[in-house]
């Protein structure tokens, strides 16, 4: 299990936590645990998210690797000028 | 995809000052730009614009226009379908209004006709009936309930209640006990600040030529971002095969995230399909004014606790962004920007967009953070003043750093913001003595920066020289530094490389140039292209001279024996293997397709002197020195200008620019007379310091640096006005009749 940080407006999807724990080993399987389990968050999903990896921003990367120990932020789908 | 691998911290490419590719085509008028495109039996194109700022479209009738000899098409909104990816309906929408128009300028019909002439005249004979309708330009009455509404049912799900329509997403970000956070400080300060929507102010308009051909097939020539989102946006809105659409970036004068999305290439597709002929559009300054992205304007409040020795406690910002007439996202990121340099333990910050009677809301730079760090340095500047603290000392000491909980979630990596900071405190201009109506100001900046999707093809010409192809325009110089790191790795001389972009048939999908992400990613993908080509090169050698490929090496341009086994031989150069590679398997290249991570937050730390006339209330910036950390720098001169120029742009932001709108919802001020962005002589020479704290996340160390010089201007400007007057500022811009103002009062 890993535990992933949320942003404070998700909460209301995830019964109120900011944090909430998946069984997952990479970013696809995360994104797909946090929409069954949270079916509210799919909303979001489906509009983007970006994760932070141990400090590391992803923006779609499916297979990149979640250890048991590893810092996992969900943020949202990031954009530049 | 992160690519760190095989480090490398000593060049002998990368690192110095080449001429730059496109120099002598730019300064003798040859280089091509969007107006400059051509084709046999051309049409000129021109947009019908609303003038009003919300109206319903009853009816339009083009029956007249359509009469009128030498025009050859009409098209409406009738002419476009209805896309069912919702973003790209939006940006269908905003070329051509479709029931609704939502803001001043924007298009309702278009004609392609013989001459510009014919087109105008056409123009003037197309009937629109509008039933005007109530508008809101300003963002805090737009959220107020009862406001009139742009768009209805256009909010998202996580939009608290108590709003108007016109909210359409809220965010939240934060961590800690910000109650027990503001009972440990010794002093609160809570303050409310605007900032007013600013352009992008790139020299060169939006200009497009577009052909359609009968049996579907379609060109596009445009000045754009990125070609490939064109492609997408655009074969999504005219039903068409991406493969059957293919468009090329012409030179770019000029974007800062306002190039990132399309005004006019599907009206000129749509008038070209319909009349048969190429049709080229390119906008006046007025158009590019009322009619393509500014970036948002803001309402904002920040409450920061500190204590009496300089350590924030506890801090706290409200966001309310107004993104146009369409939904935005921008928010988000000036939410997680808010205090990204700060180290704090309890922090919130809360954000929501907006919709409003403007022109749909473009990236700028950095989309997002400048206003919302302009707010939160402003506070810290005011609390070091009250509490008589040294500013830089105060950021020192709460400096966000390796291992440190970022504000918006994610712990930092290793990061250069100390490093800037401690390079401002030893730098001459920080206690530099000041005169009569001087202050000086100082600021943080920060960008995330992006990599991102990216594909590059290298080329060994069988003379040994190289050939780059690459799909991201070059706003900022990625030609010379992509071919200065592929003839590092080559160990070749830089003008041996010749670097070029491409069109979407000619190579993979390219994210937009944005994000910073260009000498990152495409650098990070042409190191790796190179080494797939050297591998190549070695093997063929290894074959040459009967051994084993992990005996052959490569160094300095050749490839060489290696290891006690691999026998004596003389070095072959890449000219030698070049000449041969027909004989040993054929042409020799390298590529490189990935969607690259990693690549590294950047902070910049600006010091800003003005001088404030009492008489006129005009604001001389007298001195100013960026310090920012590069990862590593390809090639200086382009990151100088990078820190440069987003520091002017800044500074225009924070002294004069602003969008003005009437009571009666029209722009007042489109066009450079009255909208006034810096010139040289406004400026003094604007200092650079670069620091280079590697990158992790790339084989050279680089990081983005496109960004984060335009963020810290604002607030630095304004913490420089407000110490040399005596009186704080809340509101962008600082123009002379607000300064002038301010200062009356304090007397």
């Amino acid at each position: 299990m890993v535990k992933v940080l949320i942003w404070g407006s998700l909460r209301s999807a995830t019964e109120g936590q900011t944090e909430v724990e998946v069984d997952a080993s990479n970013f696809k399987e995360l994104l797909d645990q946090l929409a069954t389990l949270y079916p509210g968050l799919k909303p979001q999903i489906e509009r983007g998210v970006s994760l932070a990896l141990d400090g590391k921003i992803y923006r779609e990367a499916w297979f990149a690797e979640i250890g048991p120990d590893s810092e996992v932020v969900l943020m949202p789908y990031m954009t530049g000028g | 995809m992160a690519l760190d691998s095989e480090k490398k911290q000593v060049f002998k490419v990368v690192g110095t000052r080449p001429a730059r590719p496109d120099g002598i085509d730019k300064v003798t008028g040859r280089a091509m730009y969007g107006a400059d495109a051509t084709a046999p039996g051309m049409l000129v194109g021109r947009i019908l614009r609303s003038p009003h700022a919300h109206a319903i479209i009853r009816s339009i009738d083009t029956s007249a226009a359509e009469a009128l000899k030498g025009v050859k098409a009409v098209v409406t909104s009738a002419d476009f379908g209805a896309p069912e990816d919702e973003s790209i309906r939006d940006v269908q929408d905003n070329c051509m209004a479709r029931g609704k128009a939502l803001y001043h300028g924007h298009a309702v019909a278009a004609v392609a006709a013989n001459s510009a002439v014919v087109a105008s005249q056409a123009l003037k004979l197309i009937k629109v009936d509008y039933q005007i309708l109530p508008h809101v330009t300003d963002v805090d009455e737009a959220m107020r309930p009862g406001a009139p509404v742009v768009q209805a049912d256009r909010a998202f799900e996580n939009v608290a209640a108590g709003f108007s329509e016109n909210v359409t997403s809220q965010c939240e970000f934060g961590h800690g006990d910000l109650e027990a956070g503001f009972a440990k400080a010794d002093k609160v300060i809570e303050r409310s600040f605007t900032t007013a929507a600013t352009h992008q102010g790139y020299i060169e308009p939006h200009a497009c030529l577009a052909s359609m051909t009968p049996d579907g097939k379609g060109d596009l020539w445009c000045c754009t971002q990125g070609q490939f989102h064109v492609r997408t946006v655009c074969a999504e809105i005219m039903g068409m095969d991406a493969s059957q659409l293919r468009v090329t970036a012409s030179e770019i004068g000029g974007g800062f995230g306002g190039k990132t999305t399309v005004f006019i290439e599907p009206v000129a597709l749509a008038l070209s399909r319909k009349s048969g002929r190429p049709v080229k559009i390119v906008m006046t300054r007025d158009e590019v004014f009322k009619a393509t992205g500014p970036t948002v304007s803001s309402s904002m409040d920040v409450k920061i606790g500190m204590t009496k020795d300089g350590r924030i406690t506890a801090a706290q910002a409200r966001l309310r962004y107004q993104a146009g007439a369409f939904p935005s996202e921008t928010v988000t990121y000036g939410a997680q920007s808010a205090f990204a340099a700060y180290d704090l333990k309890a922090v919130e910050t809360i954000g929501w967009n907006v919709l409003t009677n403007r022109p749909k809301e473009a990236a700028y730079r950095a989309p997002g953070a400048p206003m919302a760090i302009y707010a939160v340095e402003s506070v810290v500047d005011e609390l070091c003043q009250e509490l008589s603290l040294d500013p830089l000392d105060v950021r020192l000491k709460n400096a966000a750093d390796k291992g440190t909980k970022s504000s918006y979630g994610p712990t930092f990596e290793a990061i250069g913001l100390r490093a800037t900071l401690e390079a401002a405190k030893a730098h001459p201009h920080y206690t530099a003595p000041l005169g009569v109506n001087q202050g000086r100001g100082l600021s943080c900046g920060f960008w995330f920066n992006f990599g991102g999707n990216t594909c590059v093809s290298l080329n060994i010409n069988t003379d040994g020289t190289v050939g780059i192809t690459e799909g991201n325009p070059d706003i900022g110089g990625s030609r010379a530094s992509i071919s200065q790191m592929a003839a590092e790795e080559l160990g070749i001389p830089y003008e041996k490389v010749r670097t070029i972009i491409a069109d979407t048939n000619s190579l993979g999908y390219n994210d937009v140039t944005d994000g910073s992400r260009v000498t990152f990613s495409v650098g990070l993908a042409t190191i790796e292209a190179a080494r797939n080509a050297i591998k190549v090169m070695c093997g063929r050698v290894a074959k040459i001279w009967g051994i084993d490929e992990d005996a052959v090496i490569w160094e300095d341009g050749c490839a060489k024996p290696s290891g006690p086994n691999a026998g004596s031989f003389d070095p072959m150069s890449i000219e030698e293997i070049a000449a041969i590679s027909a004989n040993t398997g054929g042409p020799i290249a390298g590529h490189f397709e990935v969607n690259a991570d990693g690549a590294g937050v950047s902070f910049g730390v600006h010091l800003a002197d003005v001088e404030v006339d009492p008489e006129t209330g005009a604001t001389k910036v007298v001195r100013y020195t960026v310090f920012q950390d590069a990862g590593k720098a390809v090639h200086p001169d382009y990151v100088e200008g990078q820190m440069q120029g987003g520091a002017v742009q800044g500074i225009g932001w924070a002294l004069n620019e602003e969008y003005i709108y009437g009571k009666n919802g029209l722009l007042q001020n489109p066009g450079f007379l009255d909208y006034r962005i810096p010139v040289a002589s406004d400026l003094p020479d604007i200092e650079t310091v670069i620091l280079e704290i590697p990158n992790p996340g790339h084989p050279y160390g680089v990081r983005g640096v496109g960004e984060t010089p335009i963020v810290p201007p604002l607030a630095a400007l304004s913490n420089a006005v407000s110490r040399a007057i005596g009186r704080r500022m809340f509101e962008l811009p600082m123009s002379p009749p607000k300064l002038l103002k301010a200062m009356s009062q304090k007397r």
